[in-house]
C-alpha cells in the first residue's frame, strides 16, 4: 500500500500551500484516477509520491515504511514529455541500463525494435520514446506506476496501444497505477476510483496565490 | 487563403564518418484552408504536423529540403515571403513552452508580439492585459517569469502571443494540450471567434473530440502523408470516414472503442505505398508499393486505393 498521510506542500515560504492535509492511498493492483485543473499541484503530488520531493508536513509511506533514497524506487513516475526524462546524450541502450536491463519479453510486448538501441533519444518519435521510458520504469522491482499525462502528447491509436500493454503488465504483476489526466473519458475508461481533491479547487489557477 | 500541394520535407544528416543519410519526414502533404475557417489537423504523432507549421514559417533547420507548391493569398510562399509574413500575417502558437524567453516577464513577451504584429506600442500593454483576462489569467501573471507558470498557464500565454495581433492565418500547434476541459474549451472557442471574424485557423491537435466542436474540416495525417480531408460532421460514427486509418484513429478514442485489438507496431514510414497498409484489412499488393493520389469523395478527399 502506497500512502500519504496529511501531507502539505508549498514551493517557497512566500507561496500559498499547494495542498494541505491531503490523504492518499493506492493499493497494489488498483487503478486510481487523478483529474483536476492545471496548476493545482497534481504533478507535484506525483513527484512527491515517487520520492523526488519531500512534503513539509505529514508522511509518505510504502507498506508502512518511508521510501528509501539511493536505491531503485519501487514507485516509478512517467512524465508527459519523455524527451525530458532521458539523458539526451545517451544512446537508448544506456538509457535502458539505468534500471535493470528490461527482459526480452517486455521489449517484445512494447514492440521496441533492437535497431533503436544504437540511436539517440531525438531520433525516436514521442510514442517510441515513451515506450522506452515505460520499459525502464517496468523494472521487476517496480510496484507502483504513476502516469502523469503519460499519453497526452500521443495520437489516439498510439495512446490506446500503450495503455493496452500497461494494463496487461499491471494485471500480471499486480501493480498499482495512478492515472493523472485531463481526459475525463480516459479516466472513466481506466479507473474504478478517482481522487477528487483537486477537482473542486476550481478557479484558483489565476496566479492569485502568488504573493 | 493557404494552399499546400505535394509538400515534402527531408533531412540530410551525416552518420558514421561521411556517410550521408536522408530522412524523409514528410512525403506528400496536401491541404487548403480558407478565410473564416478552422481546419483541424489530426493524426499520428511524428507524422509531421508540427513540421508543417515550422515549414510554413520558414523556420526549419538548415539541413532540411523542402519541395512542393505553397501559396498564401494567391502568392507563392517563398523563403523571403515567409520571413516577411511570420509574426505579422502568419502567427504560430508553439507547441513547447521552451519557446518563451526564460529571462523575460511573460507580459513583456506578449506585448512585444503585439507590437510586431501591428498593435501600436502605446496600446500594446493594455492589449496584453486584455489578452490575459481573456484566458482567465490574473494581471499579476504578466510579472512572472516562464518558470513560475504551470504547464496550462504557459500554454495560454503562448496562445495569447499568437492571437493578440492582426495575423490572418493562425497556426495553433497543440494549443490545448495539458489544459483542463474548461480552459481548453475557452481557448478553442476563442480560436473559433477569430475564424468568424475572417481569419483562418490551422488547429494541430490530438484531441479530436474537442477539435470537432469548433472546426469546419479535418485533415488527417499518417506517416508524412495526408490520407484524408473530411468534413467535421463526418465524424459521427456512421461510417462516413473514407480512409481506414481515420476510422482506426476515431475508434481508438477513450470515449469510443479504446483498446480493442490494436497493433502497437510503429507505422511504416519508409515504404513507398500507403503508410497504413500494414494494418489495413483490405490490403492489396499495390497498397504496399504505390502511394495513391488524393481523390474526391462525398465532399471530401481521400488517398486510398479502395475509395
Amino acid at each position: 500500500m502506497l500512502e500519504a498521510r496529511k501531507i502539505a506542500f508549498r514551493y517557497t515560504r512566500y507561496q500559498a500551500w499547494l495542498f494541505k492535509e491531503l490523504d492518499f492511498c493506492l493499493a497494489p493492483g488498483e487503478i486510481v484516477g487523478l483529474p483536476g485543473p492545471s496548476g493545482m499541484g497534481k504533478s507535484t503530488l506525483a513527484k512527491m509520491l515517487a520520492g523526488y520531493l519531500l512534503p513539509q508536513e505529514g508522511s509518505l509511506l510504502m507498506d508502512g515504511h518511508p521510501l528509501k533514497q539511493r536505491e531503485f524506487c519501487p514507485v516509478q513516475l512517467l512524465f508527459q514529455h519523455p524527451e525530458l526524462a532521458v539523458n539526451p546524450r545517451w544512446k537508448i541502450r544506456d538509457v535502458l541500463k539505468e534500471a535493470n536491463p528490461p527482459s526480452p519479453d517486455i521489449l517484445k510486448k512494447l514492440s521496441i525494435d533492437e535497431k533503436w538501441m544504437e540511436r539517440y533519444p531525438h531520433e525516436l518519435s514521442g510514442g517510441e520514446l515513451q515506450r522506452i521510458c515505460l520499459a525502464r520504469a517496468l523494472d521487476s522491482r517496480a510496484r507502483y506506476l504513476l502516469c502523469d499525462e503519460m499519453t497526452s502528447m500521443l495520437d489516439a491509436l498510439t495512446q490506446a496501444a500503450i495503455w493496452k500493454v500497461v494494463l496487461d503488465i499491471a494485471r500480471e504483476r499486480n501493480l498499482g497505477l495512478l492515472v493523472i489526466s485531463h481526459d475525463q473519458a480516459l479516466i472513466s475508461k481506466l479507473c474504478k476510483r478517482t481522487i477528487d481533491y483537486f477537482q473542486n479547487c476550481g478557479n484558483q489557477d489565476q496566479g492569485l496565490s502568488f504573493k | 487563403m493557404l494552399d499546400i500541394r505535394q509538400l515534402s520535407i527531408s533531412f540530410s544528416s551525416y552518420g558514421f564518418g561521411l556517410k550521408k543519410r536522408e530522412i524523409q519526414a514528410i512525403r506528400s502533404l496536401d491541404l487548403s484552408i480558407n478565410a473564416g475557417e478552422v481546419l483541424a489537423v489530426v493524426g499520428q504523432s511524428g507524422a509531421g504536423k508540427s513540421l508543417l507549421a515550422h515549414a510554413l514559417l520558414g523556420v526549419l533547420p538548415k539541413n532540411a529540403h523542402l519541395s512542393g507548391v505553397l501559396t498564401f493569398k494567391g502568392k507563392d510562399l517563398t523563403p523571403m515571403e515567409m520571413s516577411r509574413l511570420r509574426g505579422r500575417e502568419i502567427a504560430l502558437v508553439p507547441q513547447s513552452m521552451t519557446c518563451l524567453n526564460p529571462l523575460l516577464h511573460v507580459g513583456v513577451q506578449i506585448a512585444r508580439a503585439a507590437e510586431l504584429s501591428g498593435v501600436k506600442p502605446k496600446a500594446s500593454w493594455n492589449a496584453t492585459l486584455d489578452a490575459l483576462r481573456r484566458y482567465r489569467l490574473d494581471e499579476r501573471v504578466a510579472q512572472r517569469f516562464p518558470f513560475q507558470l504551470s504547464g496550462g498557464m504557459a500554454r495560454r500565454i503562448l496562445t495569447a502571443t499568437a492571437t493578440i495581433g492582426n495575423a490572418d492565418l493562425i497556426l495553433a500547434d497543440e494549443p490545448t494540450n495539458g489544459l483542463d476541459p474548461l480552459s481548453a474549451n475557452e481557448t478553442l472557442g476563442h480560436l473559433r471567434q477569430l475564424a468568424d471574424t475572417g481569419k483562418a485557423v490551422l488547429l494541430i491537435t490530438h484531441d479530436i473530440e474537442a477539435a470537432l466542436l469548433v472546426s469546419d474540416r479535418v485533415t488527417i495525417f499518417c506517416g508524412g502523408v495526408t490520407v484524408e480531408d473530411a468534413l467535421a460532421r463526418d465524424f459521427n460514427g456512421a461510417g462516413k470516414l473514407r480512409h481506414p486509418y481515420s476510422r482506426a484513429l476515431w475508434d481508438a478514442l477513450p470515449g469510443r472503442g479504446f483498446i480493442e485489438s490494436l497493433p502497437i507496431q510503429s507505422i511504416g514510414f519508409q515504404n513507398g505505398g500507403c503508410p497504413f497498409s500494414v494494418h489495413c484489412c483490405n490490403r492489396k499488393a499495390q497498397c504496399d508499393d504505390i502511394l495513391p493520389e488524393m481523390k474526391k469523395q462525398n465532399n471530401g478527399r481521400v488517398r486510398c486505393w479502395h475509395a
